[in-house]
C-alpha cells in the first residue's frame, strides 16, 4: 500500500467517484422500481443491474490489477470526523460476487415474479424486485465502508432487505422463519453497536484505519471485539447461532433462497475479518483464534451430519450452508502468526476468501437448481427424486456441479479454497484442522452423493413436470455452478492471489 | 458520584435488562421490547461518552450525538418491522409465539396431487 496511514485515510482517490455509484444506484433503481409499481418492477430492476455489473467491473478492473484501493471521503471530509469509503481487493472481489449473483438471481426469478399480461400487479412481484436491489446495495455499502457505525447502518439495511424475501409466500411458517431471523439479527446488531460505542468512548474514532493504529490490549478493547464478534458471529449464522438459518433459508423462493445463502451471511462475515485482521490484528491470542474455529469445526460437522438427516431437498442444502460457513472461520487460526502475535494475510486467508466467493456461487447454483426440482416434482422430498436426472439433466447436472466445489474436488474453487486452507494447517502443524477439513469433505461428499444418486436411479413411471420448467431457468443455475468450478481454474494459476490478502497499515 | 458515572451505570442496568429480556423471554413481543430497551441503554452511554469527552468550550462532543439520532431511526425502523411481521404472523396463524412447532413446519408445504 502506498503511503502512510495519513495519506490513505485523508484524500480521494482518483477513481473515487465509481465508489459514489456503487452506493448510489441501487438506491436510484430502487426508488424508480416504488415509482413503477408492480407492473414495472421487474424490468426496472432488471435493467439496472447491467449498470451496477458495469459499476462493479469498473471499480475491480481498477483495485485488482495493481492492488491498489480506491478512496472517497464524503463530502470532502476527512476521518475521524467524515466518513470514508474505500474499495480494496477483498471488497472489489466481493461486489462482483455480489453482482453476478444477484444477475443471476434477477433472470432466474423473472418467471416467478413477473406480473402476467391480464392479471392484476401483485404486492409481491413489488416487494421481491425492490429488496434484490436493495440487498445489492446493501452489500456494496458492507464491502467498501470504512466507518464502524456506518457500517452498522449498513448490515441493518442488509437485514431490513433480506428478512422480507424469507417471507414473501405470507404463510405462517415462513413469517415466523422470518421473525426469528430478524430477532436474531436485532440482537446481533445491537452487541456490534455496543462494541463500536466503546470503541469510539475509549480511542475517539469509529474510522477502520485510524482504529487500527489506536487499539491497545485493553479490557475496553477486548470487550469490544467480544460484543462485536458475537453480534456478526449471529447475524453470520456461526454455530451454535445458526438455529434461524435453515427455516429461512429453506422457506424463501428459490432465487431469494440463492440471495441469502450465496450473500448476506457473508456480509457479516466480511466484517468479523475487517476487525480481527484489519482493526485489531494484534488482539487476538491463540486460544482466541482456536476457539472460534472450533466453532467452525463444530459447525461443519453438525450442519453436514444434519444435511445427511433432512428429508427435504432445501432444508438438506440449508443445512450445508451452516456447514460451509464453518469453513470460512477455519483460517483464523492457520493466518494467526505466533512470532509476531498478530493476525496476517496470507494463504490461510486467500483460501478463506476463495470458499467465500466459491461457495457464493456454489449454494446459488444449488439453490436455483433445487427450486426447479421443486417446482417440477411439486414436491422436495430426497427419497423421492427418483426420475429427475431424466426429466430436469441440466438441473441435476447444475446441481453435481455445484456439489462438487462444495465437496472440494478439483477443479473447482471449493478444491482450491480448501487446499489452500489444507495446506495452511499443515505447514503451521495445526493437524487437527486438517482432520476437520477431511471429515467435514467427505461428509460433504456424503449429502451430495445422496441427493445424486437418488435423483440419477430409474423411477417406474418417467416423470412429467408439473409444469414446464424453461430452459433458461436451468441454464442460469448451470452458469452460477459453472463459476464455482471456473473459479478453480482461475486461481489454479497464480496460487498465491496476492490482491486478496487483507493489507493492515 | 459525579453525573457521568451515574448515567453511565444507568445505561449498563438497561443494557443488562434488556439483554437478559432478550435472551430469556420466549414471546416475540416480549423481546421486541427487551430489544428497545438494550438499544436505549446502548444511545445512553453513548450520551454519557459524549459528555465524557467534552471539550472544555463545548458541552459535548457532538459525533456521538448525531450518531445517536441516526441509531434511533434504524431502532424505530427494526421495531415497525418486527411488529408488522407479527402482526402478520397473529392474523395468519391465531398465535404470535416462536414456538418450536412452528419452526419444524418452515420447510415448503407442498402435497403430491
Amino acid at each position: 500500500m502506498p503511503g502512510t496511514e495519513a495519506t490513505v485515510v485523508a484524500m480521494t482517490t482518483p477513481g473515487g467517484g465509481w465508489l459514489i455509484a456503487a452506493a448510489a444506484w441501487p438506491v436510484v433503481a430502487v426508488l424508480l422500481a416504488i415509482v413503477g409499481g408492480g407492473r414495472h418492477a421487474a424490468r426496472i430492476a432488471l435493467a439496472s443491474m447491467p449498470v451496477g455489473l458495469a459499476v462493479a467491473a469498473a471499480i475491480a478492473v481498477r483495485v485488482l490489477p495493481e492492488g491498489e484501493s480506491l478512496v472517497y471521503l464524503v463530502g470532502g471530509w476527512a476521518p475521524p470526523l467524515g466518513i470514508a469509503l474505500r474499495a480494496d481487493a477483498l471488497s472489489a472481489v466481493m461486489m462482483l460476487t455480489t453482482g453476478v449473483v444477484i444477475a443471476g438471481a434477477g433472470l432466474f426469478a423473472y418467471a416467478d415474479f413477473s406480473p402476467q399480461p391480464g392479471e392484476p400487479e401483485t404486492r409481491t412481484s413489488l416487494v421481491f424486485w425492490t429488496l434484490l436491489i436493495a440487498v445489492w446495495g446493501a452489500m456494496n455499502l458492507v464491502v467498501m465502508g470504512r466507518d464502524l457505525f456506518n457500517l452498522y447502518v449498513a448490515l441493518e439495511l442488509l437485514t431490513f432487505a433480506a428478512v422480507p424475501l424469507v417471507c414473501l409466500d405470507g404463510r405462517a411458517a415462513t413469517l415466523s422463519a422470518a421473525l426469528r431471523y430478524l430477532v436474531f439479527a436485532l440482537l446481533g446488531s445491537v452487541l456490534y453497536l455496543l462494541g463500536a460505542v466503546l470503541l469510539y468512548g475509549a480511542y475517539g474514532t469509529l474510522d477502520i484505519t485510524l482504529l487500527a493504529g489506536r487499539v491497545q490490549p485493553e479490557p475496553a478493547a477486548w470487550a469490544a471485539a467480544a460484543l462485536m464478534t458475537a453480534g456478526l458471529l449471529a447475524k453470520t449464522a456461526l454455530f451454535p447461532l445458526h438455529l434461524w438459518l435453515p427455516p429461512a433459508h429453506a422457506g424463501a423462493p428459490p432465487a431469494a433462497s440463492a440471495v441469502l445463502s450465496a450473500l448476506v451471511v457473508k456480509g457479516s462475515f466480511i466484517l468479523v475479518i475487517r476487525l480481527w485482521f484489519e482493526v485489531m490484528p494484534a488482539l487476538w491470542s491463540v486460544s482466541a483464534t482456536q476457539l472460534i474455529a472450533a466453532l467452525g469445526a463444530a459447525a461443519i460437522l453438525y450442519g453436514s451430519v444434519l444435511a445427511l438427516r433432512q428429508e427435504r431437498l432445501k432444508l438438506l442444502i440449508a443445512y450445508s450452508t451452516v456447514a460451509q460457513i464453518g469453513y470460512l472461520f477455519l483460517m483464523f487460526p492457520l493466518a494467526f502468526d505466533p512470532a509476531t502475535a498478530q493476525l496476517q494475510g496470507g494463504v490461510a486467508l486467500t483460501g478463506g476468501l476463495l470458499q467465500t466467493v466459491s461457495h457464493a456461487f456454489a449454494k446459488a447454483g444449488m439453490f436455483m437448481a433445487a427450486g426447479l426440482i421443486a417446482a417440477a416434482l411439486g414436491h422436495d422430498r430426497v427419497a423421492d427424486l427418483a426420475g429427475v436426472a431424466r426429466a430436469l439433466p441440466i438441473s441435476v447436472f447444475a446441481f453435481g456441479l455445484a456439489g462438487l466445489s462444495l465437496v472440494g474436488l478439483p477443479p473447482s474453487g471449493g478444491f482450491v479454497a480448501k487446499w489452500l486452507l489444507l495446506s495452511a494447517a499443515l505447514s503451521t502443524g495445526q493437524w487437527w484442522w486438517a482432520t476437520v477439513l477431511v471429515v467435514g469433505g467427505l461428509l460433504t461428499g456424503g449429502y451430495v452423493m445422496l441427493v445424486l444418486i437418488r435423483a440419477m436411479s430409474a423411477s417406474a413411471v418417467p416423470i412429467v413436470p408439473l409444469k414446464p420448467v424453461a430452459r433458461s431457468r436451468e441454464t442460469v443455475a448451470l452458469a452460477m455452478s459453472f463459476c464455482a468450478v471456473l473459479l478453480g481454474l482461475l486461481a489454479l494459476g497464480p496460487i498465491e492471489l496476492p490482491a486478496f490478502a487483507v493489507t493492515t497499515p | 458520584m459525579s453525573t457521568v458515572t451515574l448515567f453511565g451505570l444507568c445505561a449498563a442496568v438497561l443494557i443488562g435488562l434488556g439483554l437478559y429480556g432478550a435472551l430469556t423471554h420466549p414471546q416475540p413481543l416480549r423481546k421486541l421490547v427487551a430489544f428497545n430497551l438494550l438499544g436505549s441503554g446502548i444511545f445512553l452511554l453513548f450520551g454519557v461518552i459524549a459528555r465524557r469527552g467534552a471539550w472544555s468550550t463545548v458541552g459535548g462532543d457532538p459525533v456521538p450525538q448525531a450518531l445517536v439520532i441516526t441509531g434511533i431511526v434504524v431502532a424505530f425502523a427494526a421495531t415497525a418491522l418486527a411488529v408488522a411481521l407479527l402482526l402478520r404472523l397473529f392474523k395468519e396463524s391465531g398465535e404470535a409465539t416462536l414456538s418450536p412447532a412452528a419452526r419444524t413446519h418452515a420447510s415448503p408445504e407442498r402435497h403430491q396431487p
